[in-house]
């Protein structure tokens, strides 16, 4: 078969303009995974060497008592931060959907700690959460002396606390994102419900809620991701203590990387998150090539 | 070409200070991590003086040390080192040297006759294989014990705790007057802090070492390290429930409020102090260690000169390595940022009396220490630091963290 010359040209174009997007991905991100994959089979402390070890550091990585914390220190939060988030912003979602007055005010005061940086808003949660100081100082001065609430000091109870100031950061953008979800759904629906006299939460629980699989789907993702780069919620608000009781794998590898001058372990480290990641991403694309193939176009 | 020209004279108008810097003397750009108002005001020291050889300081001041490093590092792997950069006294920026990346300044060192003033432990850090590749400028203690005379009165203390036993009993009437016995700041690195004060007043100078430079197991699994540990978990009953996360300077205010007694701290508290207009053995009082052979632990900071060809900037970084160990330099610099000089052969009239305590002690050679970072390397200190914290905030049999420290310094 001859080529039409016209458009060997057209899609020379389309390829010369995609060349820097090709790069950027080559270079950019599979380039430094690479990179970081073979620094961490290195012996590299300050810079990166050479010097090939095999697994050595990955078995280093597991054998230090603060890194299986922090894995599971991560895995409670994980479990913890996207339950409350998706179930707190969905309620509040429904609750503005309900036609509420001030709908724009309330909105904006639900989403605003989701503009500020938490390096900010976490140092006035520690304050707030610092029994010294804090709401137990000040329950207590309002007459209830026995009042404890003293979990930031807690090492058992460390990390709860920075799930509740994170789950105060990002509901709010939950709520945004489902009740777009809310918004796109069809009138007719609740006007049919309604007329066969099915209650309320009925609708919410067996006809909304599978509606809104897609909205849902993209906040679990935004959250998961969330969850993985935890750092610096932990750093302004425990600095990963009391102790070592709120460490996370993200502020592991900082401390190594620059802290420590061991880069070799803390590529180590990346190339754990990085695989966590995969993980938990893998059953999701399967579910969706599946549902591709079955549903044709969707 | 006129309107070039033309523009260049306006940007050359507007970076004023830049060109004519260039007319005058050699540039000098400077990493380093000080910017607190102390702090600063000690850094102007050295740049007024270098101002004074007609050359121009560029100041680039990164907030904290690791930061600092990290870009200091960057820039030199990155090809375009500042002429001089902050590193602590320690094993940092030994991988800097070994992949030859620094600048020695020997010329300086031997022709200032370093070897003969500098105190070994410095001395150790700064020679590499015989070649000075860094200019130490102040030494830290940072094991003081700090404590408010108001508090002591408060709870009818007497006199100044001179053993390990009497610092407990003071702990003790401190603790039955209702204040908080031990201001503490519950970060990993105060924690070593307390633990490095231990080790060196109750275990001595020689498991000191044993421990800390030749990373001897069986040292560490012996009973006299135990006995370190013991002490160390046993002042932590006495620290308040606030303390987990404070930061160093709060716990310090804690004493000058009078609200706690006691704080095991760096001798940068004293800026704290002076800052809240109270003057040292009258306001406070300072404790270098117990008894007439307590070790004097050194920490301090050093600059490096990273390798270069121009020979504009290896006249910079010669002249810089001369100024900051002048004698009059090193006094007024100390002053400023609270350490001690590098020397102890300067005119100590000026200083405050905790200074003046320090440097009396520095001049006996024996009870000269490093602290942690001196002898391992940043890693190893990491690692240590963590498994003090876990001890700290937990219950751990002192077996199991004697067993852990051993392994965490084998390699």
């Amino acid at each position: 078969m001859k080529a039409n010359p016209k458009q060997l040209l057209r899609s020379l174009v389309t390829w010369t303009a995609l060349l820097p997007m090709v790069a950027t991905v080559l270079v950019a991100y599979l380039g430094t995974v690479l990179w970081s994959l073979k620094v961490s089979m290195s012996n590299s402390r300050t810079f990166p060497s050479d010097e090939f070890v095999g697994l050595a550091q990955y078995e280093r990585l597991f054998n230090n008592d603060r890194w299986l914390l922090s894995l599971e220190n991560l895995a409670l939060y994980g479990v913890l931060f996207i339950a409350a988030c998706m179930l707190i912003g969905f309620l509040l979602a429904v609750f503005i959907d309900q036609e509420v007055m001030a709908e724009g005010a309330l909105r904006t005061i639900f989403l605003y700690p989701y503009a500020m940086s938490f390096v900010a808003t976490g140092l006035v949660w520690q304050w707030l959460l610092n029994p010294g100081n804090g709401i137990q100082q000040a329950v207590r001065q309002m007459g209830f002396e026995d009042f404890t609430f003293d979990w930031i000091i807690d090492q058992n109870k460390v990390m709860y606390t920075i799930v509740i100031a994170s789950v105060w950061q990002a509901s709010g953008l939950v709520m945004a994102l489902l009740l777009a979800g809310l918004r796109g759904i069809d009138g007719e629906i609740w006007k049919a419900a309604r007329i066969d006299g099915i209650p309320t939460w009925r609708v919410y629980v067996s006809i909304v809620l599978p509606m809104l699989g897609p909205s849902i789907a993209t906040v679990f993702i935004l959250l998961s991701t969330a969850v993985i780069k935890l750092f610096d919620a932990v750093v302004s608000m425990t600095q990963g203590g009391p102790g070592t009781a709120s460490e996370v794998p993200a502020k592991f590898i900082m401390d190594h990387l620059f802290g420590r001058a061991n880069i070799a372990l803390a590529s180590a480290g990346s190339i754990v998150l990085l695989l966590t990641v995969l993980a938990l991403l893998a059953p999701l694309l399967y579910v969706r090539s599946r549902a591709n193939a079955a549903g044709g176009d969707k | 070409m006129v309107v070039l020209r033309k523009m260049a004279t306006a940007l050359a108008a507007g970076l004023g200070v830049c060109v004519a810097a260039h007319a005058v003397g050699p540039k000098a750009e400077v990493i380093h991590w000080w910017t607190s108002g102390g702090e600063s005001a000690a850094v102007k020291v050295f740049s007024d003086a270098y101002t004074t050889t007609g050359g121009v300081w560029v100041d680039t001041a990164v907030a904290l040390g690791e930061q600092a490093r990290s870009v200091a590092i960057n820039r030199i792997v990155g090809g375009n080192p500042p002429t001089m950069a902050q590193f602590n006294t320690s094993k940092q920026f030994l991988d800097v040297v070994e992949q030859g990346m620094l600048n020695n300044v020997d010329e300086v060192a031997i022709r200032d006759g370093w070897d003969k003033f500098l105190p070994e432990t410095v001395l150790n850090v700064v020679k590499v294989k015989g070649h000075y590749y860094a200019a130490p400028v102040n030494i830290h203690m940072p094991t003081w014990f700090w404590y408010s005379k108001a508090a002591f009165k408060k709870a009818g203390i007497a006199a100044e705790p001179k053993n390990m036993d009497e610092l407990f009993a003071a702990l003790d009437k401190l603790q039955a007057a209702g204040l908080i016995p031990l201001a503490h700041g519950g970060q990993p690195w105060q924690e070593n802090t307390i633990f490095t004060a231990v080790l060196a007043n109750v275990g001595g100078t020689e498991l000191y070492l044993k421990v800390m430079r030749d990373r001897d197991a069986k040292a560490i699994q012996g009973e006299a390290f135990k006995n370190v540990l013991l002490t160390y978990k046993r002042l932590q009953s006495y620290v308040d429930k606030g303390s987990p996360g404070r930061n160093w300077n709060d716990a310090t205010a804690l004493l000058i409020t009078g609200k706690a007694g006691v704080q095991i701290m760096g001798d940068w508290a004293k800026g704290e102090f002076t800052a809240a207009r109270q003057v040292p053995g009258k306001d406070y009082g300072c404790i270098a260690g117990f008894g007439s052979k307590s070790p004097y632990i050194i920490q301090g900071d050093v600059f490096v000169f990273p390798k270069t060809t121009n020979p504009e900037q290896i006249k910079a970084q010669k002249v810089l390595a001369g100024l900051m160990l002048a004698p009059a330099v090193q006094v007024e610099f100390s002053n400023k940022k609270g350490s001690i000089p590098v020397r102890t052969d300067v005119d100590s009239s000026k200083m405050d009396i905790c200074a003046q305590q320090g440097l009396a002690i520095m001049k006996d050679k024996s009870r000269q220490l490093g602290n942690g970072e001196i002898y391992l390397n940043p890693d190893q200190n990491g690692a240590l630091a963590d498994i003090l914290t876990a001890y700290w905030n937990k219950s751990v049999p002192v077996e199991k963290v004697q067993k852990d420290i051993a392994n965490a310094l084998k390699n």
